[in-house]
Formats: structure tokens, C-alpha cells, sequence
């Protein structure tokens, strides 16, 4: 559906159904230079269970009109009026990548807004290759091929995606080129490369979390989520064997079973 | 720093299976299954809701299948793939997804006449029409177009006359109108050309041709390039608005880059249901494994085969766009750079009657109905492929009497020419029997 934020025409997936403000609302919040479709195989499930799902396209991003945000703080405030927004007063929040920072810092900022947060393929803080930065900030394809390598494990460079006929590494590569890619993945990647707030900010974090990581992840390595979850109070920990970084659609089912357990639990439907 | 993302003959071999996911098998199971057990209610429920991927009935998808509509998608650097019982399959899936009674294609003339006769004759039934435009004249695909025009389509390398379209210029045509550009690349399979780099939005295979090269099954596949904006217009409401089928789910706003594969699957496969058999699916697979290796082979044989037929003197004319003086030979290099694929037409001196004699008189060559297998092949269109067509239709299509459609095979090219000289042979004894 589309809404304002901020008087920008913004996009979210309801995951198929009619928004309703009424029901518990989770947030489902891309990576960089991505958009709302590729939480299709985790939106869909809850927006047909009782729960209104917003998988929302950051501005400049996907379906949203208006600018890029420039840093992770902006996303993060940005999210937090996403909520208000549409009538909610509380969501859960779930994020990928570099989503996680923007949920955690959603947290931070609006610490009332927010009743549980699932982190996938996390880490506090996602410094770039410096070469890669510059290629996105350029615009230039290989950008996007680089990052579709380094995004998938070595199983989902061979294929086996979970829905019949789509291949992976291209379904990825034209969501990320259906923007001039200086303007979100540029603008992504250096938001995510300053971004220095994730360490202290998930030590202070007191809800109900869960970090979702890829046992092959080479974007946000396997290590630097376990450290992030160390962080963070009372945080699960949940490792998806022979998957890399785009767990949520390499390993869908996995994924939607754990975060369906977590979100079932801390969330439930009244 | 490069991308190690896998290329082309390793993707023919490996793209689109995961051996730890199938009991560690190396060689991709054959999936002889109807139907696929459900969790719990819960599952069956969020799989026919397509909450969740998998596999519910193999009319829709087959793990087998999966494994090849994978492979031809990252192969032609496609987002997703769905396979057809046929290529003609795949055609009429594509066309019945994309347009609704009322609306109108834009054709290139020069089709396999099975094609021909599904634009012509079979889409009118169903409200839908065509204006068919020479392959050559990429104006005239401009001219062609109406409001409710809904695509263009076309062979790159037309059948059997061996025309090109220009897929470059023809692509900016259908973009500035806002309609997608179909083409049917069987002739080139994605060693050749990948469609999508010049422009085009989908592609369709008769995958029974070079991409098996065994002859021994038959296949079809659509592929969608996720390049076309859906809902950049109005023209596209079944793609754009909610749909009745899914509780109102808009294909182009959940899917994007892949909403047309998943509309065709969802809807096409569900109700008209041309599925492919699992084993059909496992033979064209293994033919994919060689694709580069014979694609090479068949174009240095038909590179051969111009060359000799073009100094025979029971030979009229030859047509293969690599042929010096042919029309299409630059658009050739630039879009075909590693050949232009084995298809040549030629006209026999002596008309229809030699044709018939030269046909009747090879031995090594096969007379019959298909093209792309590893053996040469032969035929006369008039008489049989394009046979259904009347004689204007035949002149439009650019097909000639003494025609003779010939697909190289991988044979040595030595035993090939001389299986065709006692072909030539024989079609002069008619000549001069006729002539008295």
C-alpha cells in the first residue's frame, strides 16, 4: 500500500491483505539497495494469520518516492514514524543486514514504539570494502554482481531457490537494479560503512531479540553476529547450516519457522 | 576484485542443484511423483497461498523441472523460468498471461508456421489479433502498434528464411510504447545470444531443439529478464491489480523482477496446465550439460555448409545471415559474435519437384519435422512445417518453392557432403524429365 511519511509517498507489502491497524503490526525492514520483495516468503505467512505486515520500501528505494536516507540514524527515526504513520502505536520489528542497524536504531530512538526485534544476518556495525563502496557509488554494475557473490552462500550460487523457477543471484541483482544504483546501494553502502553506534546501542538493548544467522554469511560474518547477539540481552541465537547471508530467501522456510516461533511468543495475537 | 560468480558451461552443468539437498546423488533425480506431502494443514495452507515456495502438484512444479527451468534461467542471466510440455506451449502460456480478449500483438512475419498459425488463427478465437510485420522492416513494428497492442514478438533468427529482427532497435521501440519485447530464441539457445542484453523482457525455447540435441524429448520454457516495469502504464491490469485468484495479491507490487513468471505459473499452469514430464525434463538437462561444446560444433559445421553450398552448381541461392552479401550479415557480428547458429536455407535449382528428389535421396540426412538435433536434418517447408499457410501468407512469411530448410548437425562435415551430393544428383534427373 502506499502512505506518507513525512509527506514522501512511501510503499509498503501488506503481504496481500488489507492494512489493518487494529491487528499487531510487524515491521519487515530490507537491506541495502534492496526492497520489499525480498521478504515475500515471511510477509505473506503472518499478513494470513492474524497480523498486519508492513515490508516497507525505503524512501528512494523499491516502490518509495523521495531521497535515499543518508545515514543509519535517519532510517532509524524514519521507521519509528513509519509506525505512526499508518495508526500503530507499537510493532514488532524485524530487519536484514543492513536493516538490522535501522532496527536497532529504531529501538533506540523510540524505545516505546517497539515490542520485539529480530535481527538477520546482523552484526554491530557493517564496514565496506573500500573498493566496493567506490564501484556502487559509481554506479557501476559490478557493484551489484560483487555484492549478489558475497550475499550468497555456496549453495544459493548453485540455485535451489525455495520458490520453483527463480534463480537466486538474478532476482537479487534486478531489485537492486531497478534503481540507479549510486542512489540507494551507493548511498546504502556508505551509510552502513560510518554507521559506529551499533555496539553501544545493542548493549543497552532490553527486548525481546533474536538474531537469525547464516552459517556461510560472508557479508555479515557468522562471528560478528554471535558477537552482536553477545551484546545484546538475552538474545537467541539462531544459526542456519550451508546458508549464506540472504537467509530469508536461501533458507525461507527455516527462517519463517524460527521467526514464526519468536514472533508467535513474544507477539501473540490477543 | 572480480565477482566469482560461476559462468556459462560451469552454470550448464551445475546451476539451479544442490546434491546435499537430494541424498547427496550427484546425477539430478527424476521426481516421478504427482503430488508432494503437506506438513500440516497449516503448510498446505500457506503453499496454495504461495506463502511459502515448494512443490504441491506437478502440474505446477516438479522438482526435476525445477532443477532445469534454474539451469536455462541462470544461463540466460534470467530471474526466473517456467517449463512447458513444448515450446508451442511456452509461446501460447506467454501470450494468454500477457493479453486479454480485446488485445493485439505486434508479430515478426517470419515464424516457425506452428507459430504462425497460433497468432493467425488460434489467438483470434480468443479475442486476441495480430498484425504480422517483415522482420526487416523494424519501422514497420513501430507503425504496427495500436493502444491495445500488449507486446512484440519475434524469432531473432526468423524460420526458416533465416531474416534477422533487430532485437536492439526493435527493443526501443517496444520500451518507448511501454510494451514488453518477446523473443523466441530457440535458434540461438543463450550460447549464441542472450536476449536480455539487447533489450528483450522475455524469451521463450523450444528447449526439444539444440538445447537437448538428442531428439529425444519435448520441451518448452519461458524466461522472464525481471527488466519490465509492469506498472509504468495501465496496460497491464491483470499483473497490476489485485487478483481474485490469490485473495487480491498484485503479482507486479509482491514478485517485481519475477511477477510475470509467477503470474504465468500461478494462473496459465494452474488452469491450462501444459506441464512437462519429469523425464522429459532430465533428457533436456543432460543435453544442456554439452550445450557449449555443440553449439561450437554446429556452428563450425554450418559455417562449412554456407561455404559449400554457396559454390554448388544445383544451388540457386544460400541463406545464413554469416553468407557474404547477406543482408543481415553486420546485425549478425554484432549481436551473434560467436556464430549464427546452424540453420541455413538454400534454393535448389529445379523448384519444388528437385527439392522433393534431392529430399527423397539423402541417406545420411533425416526428412523430417524438427531442427537443433545432433543429426542434419532436412526438409521442405512449403510441403510440410509451413504447409498449413496459404499462398500469400507463404510469400509474406518469405518462403519460396525450392526452398529446403537444412539444420547442421555435428556429423563429420565430410560424410555430410556426400550424403547432399547424391541428393543433388537425383534432383537433376527429374529436371531433365520434366523438360522433355
Amino acid at each position: 500500500m502506499k502512505f506518507k511519511v513525512r509527506g514522501i509517498d512511501t510503499f509498503a507489502s501488506t503481504g496481500g491483505r488489507p492494512f489493518d491497524k487494529n491487528k499487531p503490526l510487524i515491521v519487515f525492514v530490507h537491506g541495502s539497495g534492496l526492497s520489499h520483495m525480498v521478504w515475500v516468503l515471511q510477509t505473506r505467512y503472518f499478513a494470513f494469520r492474524g497480523y498486519s505486515v508492513l515490508a516497507v520500501d525505503l524512501p528512494g528505494h523499491g516502490l518509495s518516492s523521495g531521497e535515499s536516507l543518508k545515514t543509519i540514524e535517519e532510517m532509524g527515526d524514519w521507521i519509528g514514524d513509519v509506525i505512526e504513520a499508518v495508526g500503530c502505536k507499537q510493532a514488532s520489528l524485524v530487519g536484514h543486514s543492513q536493516g538490522c542497524l535501522v532496527t536497532m536504531e529504531c529501538v533506540a530512538q523510540h524505545p516505546e514504539k517497539i515490542k520485539t526485534l529480530t535481527l538477520m544476518g546482523g552484526a554491530s556495525a557493517i564496514p565496506m570494502n573500500p573498493e566496493l563502496l567506490s564501484l556502487a557509488e559509481e554506479s557501476n554494475p559490478k557493484a551489484v554482481d560483487l555484492m549478489m557473490d558475497f550475499a550468497h552462500g555456496p549453495a544459493g550460487h548453485f540455485g535451489g531457490h525455495p520458490v520453483p523457477g527463480l534463480y537466486h543471484l538474478n532476482v537479487g541483482s534486478m531489485i537492486v537494479q531497478n534503481k540507479e544504483i549510486k542512489d540507494t546501494l551507493g548511498v546504502d553502502f556508505r551509510a552502513c560503512d560510518n554507521y559506529k553506534n551499533g555496539p553501544e546501542i545493542a548493549k543497552k538493548l532490553d527486548l525481546p531479540t533474536i538474531s537469525i544467522l547464516g552459517a556461510q554469511d560472508r557479508m555479515c560474518r557468522l562471528k560478528d553476529g554471535k558477537k552482536l547477539a553477545d551484546m545484546i540481552k538475552g538474545s537467541e541465537v539462531h544459526i542456519i547450516e550451508n546458508c549464506g547471508h540472504m537467509m530469508l530467501l536461501e533458507e525461507a522456510d527455516q527462517t519463517l519457522e524460527i521467526l514464526k516461533k519468536f514472533i508467535l511468543e513474544k507477539d501473540p495475537i490477543n | 576484485m572480480d565477482p566469482k560468480t560461476y559462468k556459462f558451461d560451469t552454470l550448464s552443468l551445475h546451476a539451479g542443484y544442490q546434491p546435499s539437498k537430494n541424498a547427496g546423488s550427484r546425477q539430478i533425480p527424476i521426481y516421478q511423483t504427482t503430488s508432494y506431502m503437506f506438513d500440516d494443514v497449516d503448510h498446505a495452507a500457506a503453499l496454495f497461498n504461495l506463502e511459502r515456495g515448494g512443490h504441491i502438484y506437478s502440474r505446477m512444479s516438479n522438482p526435476t523441472v525445477q532443477v532445469l527451468e534454474e539451469r536455462v534461467c541462470a544461463l540466460e542471466g534470467g530471474t526466473a523460468a517456467l517449463a512447458t510440455a513444448s515450446g508451442m506451449s511456452a509461446i501460447f502460456l506467454t501470450i494468454m498471461t500477457l493479453c486479454n480478449a480485446g488485445d493485439h500483438m505486434v508479430v515478426s512475419s517470419q515464424l516457425y508456421g506452428g507459430t504462425v498459425n497460433l497468432f493467425r488463427l488460434t489467438l483470434p478465437k480468443f479475442g486476441i489479433k495480430t498484425t504480422f510485420v517483415k522482420p526487416r522492416d523494424t519501422e514497420g513494428f513501430k507503425k504496427a502498434i495500436q493502444p491495445n497492442t500488449k507486446g512484440i514478438f519475434g524469432e531473432l533468427v526468423g524460420n526458416p528464411g533465416n531474416e534477422l529482427m533487430n532485437m536492439p532497435e526493435v527493443s526501443k521501440i517496444a520500451k518507448e510504447a511501454g510494451i514488453p519485447l518477446i523473443i523466441d530464441s530457440t535458434y540461438q539457445t543463450p550460447y549464441l545470444c542472450r536476449p536480455f542484453e539487447h533489450g528483450a523482457d522475455l524469451v521463450v525455447h523450444s528447449l526439444t531443439k539444440w538445447m537437448s540435441g538428442n531428439g529425444s524429448s519435448m520441451a518448452g520454457i519461458l524466461v522472464e529478464g525481471g527488466t519490465f516495469d509492469w506498472m509504468q502504464n495501465d496496460k497491464f491490469p491483470s499483473m497490476t491489480e489485485p487478483y481474485e485468484g490469490y485473495h487480491g495479491l498484485s503479482f507486479a507490487e509482491e514478485f517485481g523482477p519475477t511477477a510475470f513468471t509467477m503470474m504465468a505459473r500461478a494462473e496459465g499452469m494452474r488452469d491450462m496446465g501444459p506441464c512437462l514430464a519429469p523425464q522429459n525434463a532430465w533428457n533436456i538437462l543432460h543435453g544442456i550439460e554439452t550445450l557449449s561444446l555443440r553449439m561450437e560444433k554446429h556452428c563450425s559445421n554450418a559455417l562449412k555448409m554456407v561455404e559449400y553450398l554457396s559454390n554448388h552448381e544445383s544451388v540457386a541461392w544460400v541463406s545464413h545471415a554469416s553468407a557474404p552479401g547477406h543482408p543481415d550479415k553486420e546485425l549478425a557480428e554484432k549481436i551473434l559474435p560467436k556464430g549464427t547458429g546452424s540453420m541455413i536455407a538454400f534454393g535448389i535449382k529445379g523448384g519444388k519437384e528437385a527439392g522433393a528428389a534431392f529430399i527423397n535421396n539423402v541417406k545420411l540426412a533425416s526428412h523430417l519435422a524438427n531442427v537443433g538435433d545432433a543429426r542434419t536434418l532436412v526438409i521442405h517447408p512449403a510441403s510440410a512445417t509451413h504447409s498449413q499457410m496459404d499462398e500469400a501468407t507463404l510469400k509474406f512469411a518469405g518462403l519460396s518453392h525450392d526452398m529446403i530448410r537444412l539444420s547442421v548437425g555435428l556429423e563429420d562435415f565430410e560424410d555430410i557432403v556426400n550424403d547432399f551430393e547424391d541428393g543433388f544428383r537425383a534432383a537433376k534427373k527429374p529436371r531433365l524429365v520434366a523438360n522433355k
